[in-house]
């Protein structure tokens, strides 16, 4: 085909500004890093060359789906790559041996491999290759810009790989959640810019009047999160060869700057993106029409509104200002309701199908997730009151709401959308097992639940033990005998972890066996599992 | 495209529009959503009137409350000291021994000097004071520096070999082997009889053997018994304690190349109430003379 050689040519450009790059580099870690994007262009030219004599069955077909059948092995592959290393680290803060002394596997190290590999590459990927299914269906036309979707999935995935080695090697630039450096960054918003072009273009050549409301969600998810990553990012590198590099800001400023960047990840990464999704997949899944049309535009623009004010609440009594602080706890309480309308919608789509519950495991994932998300979002704004926060900050207790909405909510919608994907996708009449799905349900469910309890009681204790006076005005305990208490809370939470990746482990052969076309034989769900006597 | 439907199970009407097949009914916003919507939009200006919130051009608003954290803080810590100046007060004016003998000043230098000995000495000498190789066991009664209180509160004050500190505890014991004084024989030979003073398993042979160079090398400090001296920091050799270990062949390490311990001085760091208290503590663990 006639468009491949302008490809080609454009990624043998890439691989020979990497390859310079790898030549004189000033440090080794870039060097590394350069050598990396030398590899992975060489790899796309063989596969583009490859791909050039034959024509594209795809183009057979109605929506642009093979992107997306990759997406969605992606989701799994870093999903379970995410949770086994957040047990990893949860197994080291419990037993500090398993740091085994090695740089590359200590818990610094990882904790950023694992924020990441869950966030980015899991929940990346879920969105990436949701919002591509979402949007084609609702819009009834083809991804647009031809193969960018592709470029959008692959330039994702070595965005993720280069992120993932820096960490392993200690390159970072130290910002929670926004790790990488500077060149990893530029890659990013490269990528993510050409993400919004596609999506963009396919609602502009859409067949339907309107636009349906997943999309007004995925589309303020990837706007806001491009305005994030690149004012957060702003930095000088010390060299234009070398991985270092400074952020623009500095003292209370960097802090602020960082915590509106880190708290609009979860609002319009972790909120907005997946609320996206349930929008479609919750109404698909259950049958059922959307519960109220006016709420899902009034909680739209009031969430999307508040949300991005509220982040100054991560810096309570520090030096940021009063005033700051002040305006993002109100602002955090303002964003309760505009959350829920995402939860009341999504529940109450199931009225007239409850008894789906009983029958449909998805359905059953799906509910949880919104109930996660409803629990999360009435705790975020509680915690954002500065009199709460100060006992639950810098505790556990954090920790545990984090995954209470990561693994409750996000993991959970993310699943549910996957086991309604797959057969659509590769052509099945069903999926391989809904038992199985059984199966990760309860035991995804009891590892939130152990999990989210393990840190509610570790980081209240935790919180207590630190403000502990004594009668004459001395304080009880020392740092490390807060550290000390929460060993049993660790070694708990790190076996709700392992339920939650046995599940996730579950799943993958689930849709493994899915995919090849095989079917369980096993009772039906709902049926007695023992006939009676 | 308005195509508007009623919904059969719920009798509410469609938007009348369809996305791949999901429909959107039109129903209001619920009630209590709303309500529960504006009270907190209320609730945040009145909080907003209340708290610094608006920032203006080089200042914010201060808030009705005339709130600030700085001014709570500060408040909160004013009210700590006036609570605890009293018996502050006290314990500067008392000695050591006073402080010890007054059941009250007595609670509040053992509650104040945990507080500061898990912030400053836990770190080498352990949660429990129970020490590990090479940093001494607070909770017995073998003291190398001397365990009155007056002992421990010079030890604290200006440490142990604490360079940065002319009045520190300092002495060193020589370098029997590496410095060449004694020959490999006689330090095994001393190691043995250090052994058999301390009432350990030894080569009786070996331990008479060590006796004379024990009385010319080893007397002057740990004294002929073995019971060594506080004045000096030479550690008691009869006892069941040991810093560095009891094998013959840790002993004969010690005396080949001796390990020095060095303290910090907190003279500088800590104010003398908080010494005094952490003196009255060390001393209240168990050991104290």
């Amino acid at each position: 085909m006639v468009t491949t050689l302008p490809t080609i040519t454009l990624l043998a450009g890439g691989g020979l500004i990497a390859l310079l790059g790898a030549a004189k580099a000033h440090d080794s870690l870039f060097a590394a890093h350069a050598w990396i994007c030398v590899i992975a262009a060489l790899i796309a030219i063989f596969v583009v060359a490859r791909q050039s004599g034959h024509d594209a069955p795809e183009r057979e077909e109605k929506y642009m789906d093979g992107v997306i059948r990759y997406g969605a092995i992606a989701t799994l592959f870093w999903g379970i790559a995410g949770f086994l290393v957040g047990l990893i680290i949860a197994l080291q803060l419990a037993f500090p041996v398993l740091n085994l002394d090695l740089p590359f596997t200590s818990f610094g190290r990882l904790r950023p491999l694992h924020t990441s590999a869950v966030v980015f590459a899991f929940g990346g990927n879920a969105l990436l290759c949701t919002s591509f299914y979402v949007v084609q269906r609702t819009c009834q036309t083809r991804l647009a810009l031809g193969n960018a979707a592709w470029f959008v999935f692959w330039g994702y995935q070595l965005f993720i790989v280069l992120a993932a080695t820096g960490y392993l090697m200690g390159v970072t630039q130290s910002k929670e959640y926004a790790e990488p450096e500077w060149y990893v960054d530029l890659w990013l918003t490269i990528v993510w810019v050409v993400y919004l072009l596609v999506f963009l273009g396919t609602l502009f050549k859409r067949k339907e009047p309107h636009i349906y409301v997943a999309n007004w969600f995925y589309l303020a998810f990837i706007v806001t999160i491009a305005m994030l990553h690149i004012v957060n990012n702003l930095s000088m590198p010390v060299s234009f060869l070398g991985a270092k590099s400074y952020s623009l800001f500095a003292g209370v400023q960097d802090a602020l700057t960082q915590w509106w960047y880190g708290h609009n990840a979860v609002g319009f990464f972790l909120t907005a993106g997946f609320l996206g999704m349930m929008y479609y997949f919750m109404p698909k899944q259950a049958e059922r029409p959307v519960y109220s049309y006016r709420l899902s535009i009034v909680h739209f623009w009031s969430l999307i509104f508040l949300y991005i004010w509220a982040g100054p609440h991560h810096l309570h009594y520090t030096a940021l200002p009063d005033w700051a602080q002040t305006l993002g706890m109100v602002f955090s309480i303002m964003l309760w309701m505009p959350s829920w309308g995402g939860m009341i919608n999504g529940l109450m789509t199931l009225s007239g199908a409850w008894d789906k519950m009983r029958t449909d495991p998805i359905i059953r994932m799906m509910v949880l997730a919104v109930a996660f998300y409803g629990m999360s979002t009435f705790e975020g704004p509680m915690m954002s009151i500065k009199a709460v926060n100060s006992l639950s900050h810098y505790t556990d207790w954090t920790i545990g709401h984090v995954h209470s909405g990561a693994l409750g909510w996000v993991g959970m919608i993310s699943f549910g959308a996957v086991y309604f994907m797959v057969p659509k996708l590769w052509g099945r009449e069903q999926l391989y097992s809904l038992r199985l799905i059984n199966w990760h349900f309860w035991l995804a469910t009891l590892g939130i639940v152990v999990y989210a309890a393990a840190m509610w009681v570790s980081g209240i204790m935790q919180g207590l033990m630190w403000r502990e006076y004594d009668a004459q005005g001395f304080l009880v305990y020392s740092f490390a005998e807060s550290v000390a208490a929460m060993h049993p809370f660790y070694v708990i939470r790190a076996f709700g972890g392992a339920l939650y990746l046995a599940g996730a482990l579950i799943m993958a052969w689930n849709i493994y066996c899915t995919i090849l076309g095989r079917k369980r034989d096993e009772a039906p769900m709902g049926a007695p599992v023992i006939a009676a006597a | 495209m308005a195509n508007k439907e009623v919904d059969k199970l719920s009798g509410i009407e469609t938007t009348g529009h369809e996305w791949d097949g999901i429909k959107e009914l039109n129903n209001p916003l619920p009630r209590w959503w709303l309500w529960t919507f504006y009270a907190t939009c209320i609730w945040a200006l009145g909080y907003v009137i209340a708290y610094p919130a608006i920032p203006l051009i080089s200042s914010a608003t201060t808030g009705v409350l005339g709130y600030s954290s700085r001014a709570e803080v500060a408040d909160e810590l004013t009210n700590a000291k006036i609570a605890q100046a009293d018996m502050l007060g006290k314990i500067q004016s008392a000695s050591l021994d006073e402080i010890r003998k007054d059941p009250e000043m007595l609670q509040f230098a053992v509650s104040g000097g945990r507080s500061a000995f898990l912030v400053n000495c836990v770190q080498c000498h352990g949660s429990g004071a129970a020490g590990s190789p090479g940093y001494p066991n607070l909770n017995d009664d073998d003291w190398i520096w001397g365990g009155k209180l007056e002992d421990i509160y010079v030890t604290l004050k200006h440490g142990i070999r604490f360079q940065w500190d002319d009045e520190t505890r300092d002495s060193q014991m020589p370098a029997f082997g590496a410095d060449e004084i004694l020959e490999r024989d006689q330090i095994n030979d001393i190691a043995e009889y250090v052994r058999q003073l301390a009432g350990l398993e030894h080569d009786a042979e070996a331990a008479t053997r060590g006796v004379s160079p024990y009385v010319e090398n080893c007397a002057a400090c740990h004294k002929e018994d073995g019971a060594g001296d506080p004045e000096q920091g030479a550690p008691n050799l009869k006892d069941a304690i040991w810093h560095y270990g009891s094998s013959k062949q840790e002993i004969a390490q010690q005396i080949h190349k001796p390990r020095h311990g060095v303290m910090p001085g907190w003279v500088n760091r800590l104010d003398d109430e908080t010494l005094k208290k952490l003196t009255v503590y060390v001393h209240s663990l168990g050991g104290g003379e």
